[in-house]
């Protein structure tokens, strides 16, 4: 067994948590150039140029992306031979968001939801723990606005609702989003599982690369195909009329119950923060 | 829709904010007040107390934003809009005292856009994820109220050049709507 003292995890969340506020991502941002480059409307094209010289400053300046700094998803990918030594494996994963957000000078958004007070460090984080082969341990971390968040669903389809429910299901609410969730969007498809797993599979459809298609062509071809029709729709960035209202529609897909169809669409804005460490 | 910059100073007037129209380039200057969800619970339960509100409405701009906290050297943290829908229960009361201009992103409630044509405001789009942008064209903050709302706080700002976008204008007109009209993609 290789041994991890969980102060090495709370270090390391804390920075990962200040540099994926900070550094957006390089597939990213050249996918916003890219968008630039393709955009048609004179107000959209002006919404990309600032979008990318807000990255720009972050960058250098090392201040966050956006005010929303998200609520902090972890993904763990633990190794079977990794013993974690000198204390508790969660607490340890708290304290790096508790450290990372107050140092980082990054806005805590967690809240009661009723009484709606900030509970002021920016904990819980939401933590997806995975147990895989080998000694190492993988941590990424994702932080998530609240105004995309809030345009996600999940839709338990029917199983006769088959590809075709889906895209369209997905076009449809990309079309009632508007320009609430910041677009340029990424588009998260969960499709499969049980309700819980195809909004887990929407979320992890987020991490995936920009550029890089679903290896399975039927599903790239989807991918493709409902890119094109929410771009179509002409909604553009910010919402104020455009060609490029999308950046990308990740697909991803399990078996799922011989009665269901759940469909799970997660859309996270043009701040797609992410990053991750390996231990 | 206009390519050029209208420079506008707060506090807004009637005939400032009639000459704006959807798709129009603004930069803001002068003092706007910040205000999203707790705020704007707060300011309508203090009128349903008979209570003052943190600041004088009368041509004010409310600005949707829960700022990040600041960095030494910073008047503020990253700073962009935040969506407009969740506080469209509460701005046509604040609207009717006469409120002239919010901003934020996203679309709004046809009770919304019809206060907008009745007492005459504007709602302004930022661009949603350009914080750090738009910080710089905040020159100072300080905050007025509701203190232990923490990032929630009613915020008294004062802004140079803050560029924002006419996305709702007193003729009901509607950017969102329009857009989306001008550039959909029939197959």
């Amino acid at each position: 067994m290789r041994e991890v003292n969980v102060s090495e995890i709370t270090q390391a969340v804390k920075k990962l948590c200040m540099d994926a506020n900070y550094y957006l991502p390089e597939d990213v941002y050249s996918a916003l150039q890219e968008a630039l480059k393709k955009e048609k409307s004179p107000v959209g094209k002006s919404v990309l140029e600032q979008i990318i010289r807000n990255a720009d400053i972050a960058r250098e300046e090392k201040v966050a992306i956006c005010q929303d700094c998200g609520l902090a998803v972890i993904f763990m990918e633990i190794g079977q031979n990794v013993k974690f030594v000198g204390g508790d494996l969660k607490e340890a994963l708290f304290e790096g968001v508790r450290q990372g957000y107050r140092e980082g000078y990054l806005r805590k958004s967690t809240c009661h939801p009723f009484t709606r007070a900030n509970v002021g460090d920016n904990t819980p984080p939401v933590i997806h723990y995975d147990i895989v082969p080998g000694d190492k341990v993988r941590i990424v971390l994702a932080p998530k606005g609240g105004g995309s968040e809030n345009m996600s669903r999940v839709m338990m389809l029917k199983p006769a609702d088959g590809l075709e429910g889906v895209k369209d299901y997905v076009v449809q609410r990309c079309s009632e989003s508007g320009g609430n969730p910041c677009p340029p969007v990424i588009v998260g498809v969960g499709v499969g599982g049980t309700f819980e797993r195809s909004a887990f599979l929407a979320k992890k459809a987020l991490l995936r690369p920009l550029g890089r298609p679903n290896p399975d062509l039927e599903l790239a071809a989807a991918e493709q195909e409902m890119l094109e029709r929410i771009n179509k729709l002409g909604m553009g960035p910010m919402g104020w009329g455009g060609t490029v209202y999308a950046l990308a529609v990740h697909f991803e897909m399990e078996p799922c119950h011989i009665a269901s169809l759940p469909c799970a669409v997660n859309i996270n804005c043009h701040a797609a923060r992410h990053k991750e460490i390996t231990i | 829709m206009a390519e050029d910059y209208i420079r506008l100073t707060t506090p807004l007037t009637d005939e400032g904010v009639e000459k704006l129209k959807i798709g129009d380039r603004v930069l803001l200057n002068g003092v706007i007040y910040t205000g999203r969800d707790a705020a704007h619970k707060r300011m309508v339960e203090a009128l349903d107390k008979g209570e003052d509100l943190p600041f004088d409405i009368k041509g004010a701009v409310i600005y949707f934003v829960g700022p990040a906290p600041a960095k030494p050297g910073w008047s503020i943290g990253s700073a962009g809009p935040t969506t407009s829908y969740r506080m469209d229960p509460y701005s046509p009361r604040l609207i009717a005292l006469g409120l002239k201009g919010m901003i934020g992103k996203g679309g709004r409630s046809q009770e919304v856009i019809d206060a907008c044509v009745k007492y005459k405001c504007v709602y302004f789009g930022a661009i949603g994820g350009a914080g750090a942008l738009l910080a710089k064209s905040i020159k100072k903050a300080e905050i007025i109220a509701y203190e232990d709302l923490g990032p929630e706080a009613v915020r008294q700002l004062e802004v140079e050049d803050f560029p924002v976008i006419v996305v709702n204008d007193v003729y009901g007109n509607d950017l969102e709507k329009e857009g989306r009209k001008q550039y959909e993609v029939r197959d």
